[in-house]
């Protein structure tokens, strides 16, 4: 358990700096989460994260890299659909520090 | 006496050893999978309208929705909240869970 | 999830889940789901069974705000892009329980319980839940 501070606000977190409450999640937060993770956060990469809200909404479930590498293409095009494109914007992984800064927990099967 | 059931009748005997053991007057409730009975057109649907004939038969209206069957109950199935729950465990003197 | 886990060449299984209990009574539902998710990263031969209660994991129109539990219906729809694309229900199952093909969530195939039967006899894993 750990907690982040923002706006005099605490919000509560898992060990892993993920949410606890998908519902606490505003663009501030977003934005001290990213720092966390040393992400400037750029407007690609603000699509990746609201994308990432909206697959979450429609499937209740975090994707797996390789999903949401294949979702992303469908949706964005192929010159966005791929691996390096979504790790030079999230070099510890995609899936991994954009559902965090997303407010999603952990990706099922993220090791 | 008010009888609660909260297992599937597909999968555990628990509904027909309630109906075998309440009462004429009873009321039962229906809670958590045990919300299944309720639905129309199952292979229980007969069972459930004859407890109805001596018993009343009510249903946790938030675990049907939450099992997206609250629009295929048995009609005369009485649908209540958790507030109603309560008042159905108070105004009975005794209530027997059958798990 | 790691990428290194696809790249291990070794030869495609199938594999079979078995759902039999209903999802919120219980967490075999929530758990099965859950191993079929990870599991799919092994890119496999995957199939899932619904028969007994587990056919009432997939019914539309679940709500759990009030009981204060995740709906994860809508997670079987996305195991599609997890490339696990086979579902079979048991016809048998879906009639005991008023049910039919329209309550469901997911394309599905129906299938009889010796069609099912015979699905198994093909697996070289099954896993129940």
């Amino acid at each position: 358990m750990g907690t982040i501070s923002i706006n005099g606000k605490s919000i509560e977190t898992d060990e892993e700096g993920y949410l606890t409450n998908i519902g606490d999640w505003d663009r501030d937060i977003a934005g001290e989460l990213a720092k966390s993770e040393n992400i400037d956060m750029t407007e690609s990469h603000w699509e990746v994260v609201d994308f990432l809200r909206e697959y979450y909404q429609e499937y209740q479930i975090a994707p797996a890299v390789r999903v949401l590498t294949k979702a992303i293409g469908k949706k964005l095009g192929p010159e966005k659909g791929n691996s390096k494109y979504l790790y030079e914007l999230f070099p510890y992984g995609p899936a991994k520090q954009a559902c965090k800064i997303a407010g999603l927990p952990k990706p099922t099967g993220c090791i | 006496m008010l009888h609660t059931v909260n297992k599937s009748p597909f999968e555990k005997n628990s509904l027909e050893t309630c109906f075998a053991h309440a009462k004429e007057g009873s009321a039962i409730l229906l809670i958590e999978d045990g919300v299944y009975a309720a639905i129309q057109g199952s292979v229980f649907s007969d069972k459930v309208k004859q407890a109805m004939s001596t018993c009343t038969v009510y249903a946790l209206e938030g675990d049907l929705k939450a099992r997206g069957v609250a629009g295929k109950v048995i009609d005369g199935i009485q649908l209540v909240d958790y507030a109603g729950f309560v008042d159905l465990a108070c105004q009975h003197d005794k209530v027997t869970a059958w798990l | 999830m790691s990428e290194e886990m696809m790249e291990g060449g070794g030869t495609i299984k199938k594999f079979c889940y078995i759902n039999r209990k209903a999802p919120y009574g219980t967490v075999y539902a929530l758990e099965s789901l859950e191993v079929v998710l990870i599991g799919a990263a092994f890119e496999q031969d995957v199939s899932l069974v619904f028969v007994d209660d587990g056919v009432f994991q997939i019914t539309k129109g679940q709500d759990t705000a009030g009981i204060e539990q995740k709906n994860f219906s809508p997670t079987y729809r996305a195991l599609e892009m997890y490339d696990v694309e086979k579902l079979y229900v048991e016809r048998e199952a879906l009639e005991a329980r008023g049910l039919s093909e329209e309550d469901l969530i997911v394309d599905v195939q129906v299938m009889s319980a010796a069609e099912i039967r015979d699905l198994l006899e093909e697996q070289d894993v099954v896993l129940s839940f």
